[in-house]
């Protein structure tokens, strides 16, 4: 029904129970689908909410001015524990969904020793073997998949301090804390390189795409596997046709100015 | 009477920087006695501080015991607590003892808060909580050895004993040492009523066949402003669970003044450094870049 009104080379993918779609134009690629996006946002929301609930209660000193948020401390503080379950179970959702994507292989460790590389930005491309995420990304995954089962365990035992006992509460209060300063900088780091850090990076998560030169530059091995084509080759091709048209524009200008 | 004047603060809950004014008034370290000996049990107290903090007298729980219910409330600071003990000849001795804050010198709940002002120490010995300053996170729970603070779950807020500083403030005594009909209770200076429990314990040792007689006034925690005399003070626990060496948590000592704040420098670093890697370092694009192409 759609194929009469679609333009030639879009491709338009439905999900969510058909009350989502993501358009897919040429030269792109899908890279999430609505079920996913979807997920992370709602992880999104509840990511923030509990951390920023949560650095009111750590340090009032500081981030006292953020009460107000949540309608004022003692609310802050109750609300704080259920934000966290709410968390956790959209987290959980996307543990499930992601789980099989996210599995440690040889290449990831290889990634991760050669971190210097990526950090230092030192290459235009990523190495052949990167799949559709890198060791870093994997990495990020399983920080938070254990951080918020510390989160939860920990998170429990001070929210039933009857059950739990003085000793347990005064233990967990220091894994809680230790577990959401490790996830806050996994997070700044997360957001930095999915916005200003790596450009186009971004669309994946809002319209679900990516251009085919994201997709060799960052995931090359992702890229063979989805287009059937070699990535490095068709960089190359790219960077050829990008030189001819430069040339024939210089050509016209040259001639426009004579 | 005393005239009216207001507390010296000593020490400021989750206060960054010194407290203001700190160090320079003197003040009289006052204390609570309390002669268990002689307690028989009566509860005034108990309706004495739920009257004079203008609380509803709540339900009861029935436990076997002549207690009024298992530990104090949020409304109910004050509890004498009764236990049976079958002393190792085979005779009986019924205890009694009035469960409250203790006003530590070093205070576990204080220590625990990290809330700016919910918690203050006055340089006379009170504790004192500032309910509009308090978040509720219930942290001042875990830090109190004596399971003293409750959580008001309609408030969100924790109380407990004042140690009647509004009644201290204008120069009386507390309400609880006020309804006292045997003279168990006293309250004065520290130092007085060191001597005078000290006194009390050697009377007990010398005329009344307690050995272990002895003074409650623990040094784990810098002391208390609230010291009891004990039959036996080499087993407190048989007093309704008062701990032989109340200690407060390691983490609420070292993690939050030390660990808590590096914490957040390193956090704060790690933006730095990310904002540094983007002016230094610049964006990662997808190639080839068609500027790169024109240079």
């Amino acid at each position: 029904m759609t194929s009469s009104a679609q333009p030639y080379g879009e491709t338009v993918e439905r999900d969510l129970g058909g009350l989502a779609r993501t358009v897919v134009h040429e030269d792109e690629l899908l890279r999430h689908p609505a079920y996913t996006r979807f997920l992370h946002w709602s992880v999104a929301i509840f990511f923030f909410a509990s951390m920023l609930s949560g650095l009111a209660v750590y340090s009032p000193w500081t981030f006292g001015w953020l009460t107000p948020l949540f309608g004022g401390g003692p609310m802050t503080r109750f609300l704080h524990p259920w934000f966290g379950v709410a968390f956790v179970i959209v987290w959980f959702f996307q543990f499930l969904n992601w789980r099989g994507l996210m599995t440690w292989t040889e290449s990831d460790t290889r990634w991760l020793r050669e971190i210097k590389r990526y950090i230092r930005n030192e290459e235009k491309l990523e190495p052949e073997y990167v799949g559709f995420y890198n060791g870093g990304q994997k990495l990020q995954f399983w920080e938070i998949v254990f951080g918020s089962l510390v989160l939860l365990i920990t998170g429990l035992v001070m929210w039933l301090p009857e059950l739990s006992g003085r000793i347990a509460v005064a233990i967990s209060y220091v894994l809680h804390d230790i577990s959401a300063l490790i996830m806050l900088g996994g997070i700044f780091i997360h957001i930095y390189l999915s916005t200003f850090g790596q450009p186009g990076t971004f669309q994946s998560m809002m319209r679900g795409v990516v251009t085919r030169a994201w997709a060799w530059t960052h995931h090359p091995a992702w890229y063979r596997e989805v287009t059937g084509r070699d990535p490095r080759e068709d960089y190359e091709e790219a960077r050829r046709r990008l030189a001819r048209n430069h040339s024939r524009e210089t050509a016209v200008r040259d001639d426009a100015e004579h | 009477m005393a005239s009216e004047r207001l507390f010296q603060i000593q020490q400021i809950s989750g206060h960054v920087g010194s407290v203001p004014g700190g160090g320079m008034q003197r003040d009289l370290e006052i204390c609570k006695m309390i002669d268990v000996t002689t307690c028989i049990g009566c509860k005034a107290c108990e309706v004495a501080c739920v009257e004079w903090n203008r609380y509803p007298f709540r339900e009861t729980t029935f436990d076997n015991t002549y207690q009024t219910m298992p530990t104090t409330e949020w409304n109910y600071w004050n509890l004498i607590k009764f236990n049976e003990h079958q002393r190792d000849d085979g005779t009986l001795m019924w205890l009694m003892r009035k469960d409250q804050c203790m006003h530590c010198a070093d205070p576990g709940c204080l220590r625990a808060c990290p809330a700016d002002g919910a918690i203050v120490q006055y340089t006379n010995g009170i504790v004192d909580f500032n309910q509009e300053n308090c978040i509720g996170c219930q942290y001042c729970v875990s830090g109190c050895p004596f399971n003293i603070p409750k959580f008001n779950s309609a408030t969100k807020t924790v109380f407990k004993c004042t140690l009647c500083s509004d009644r201290v403030g204008a120069g009386l005594e507390p309400a609880c040492i006020k309804a006292c009909p045997t003279g168990c209770l006293h309250f004065g200076t520290k130092s007085e009523m060191k001597n005078l429990a000290e006194t009390r314990a050697a009377q007990l040792r010398e005329q009344s066949g307690f050995a272990n007689a002895g003074v409650y006034d623990p040094s784990s925690i810098g002391g208390t402003h609230v010291i009891y005399v004990l039959h036996d003070a080499k087993h407190p626990e048989l007093y309704g669970g008062l701990p032989a060496d109340p200690q407060i948590p390691f983490s609420y000592t070292y993690w939050k003044w030390f660990a808590k704040p590096i914490g957040l420098l390193i956090t704060l670093l790690g933006m730095l450094a990310l904002a540094f890697h983007y002016v230094f370092t610049g964006p990662r694009k997808p190639q080839p870049e068609a500027r790169e192409e024109k240079l």
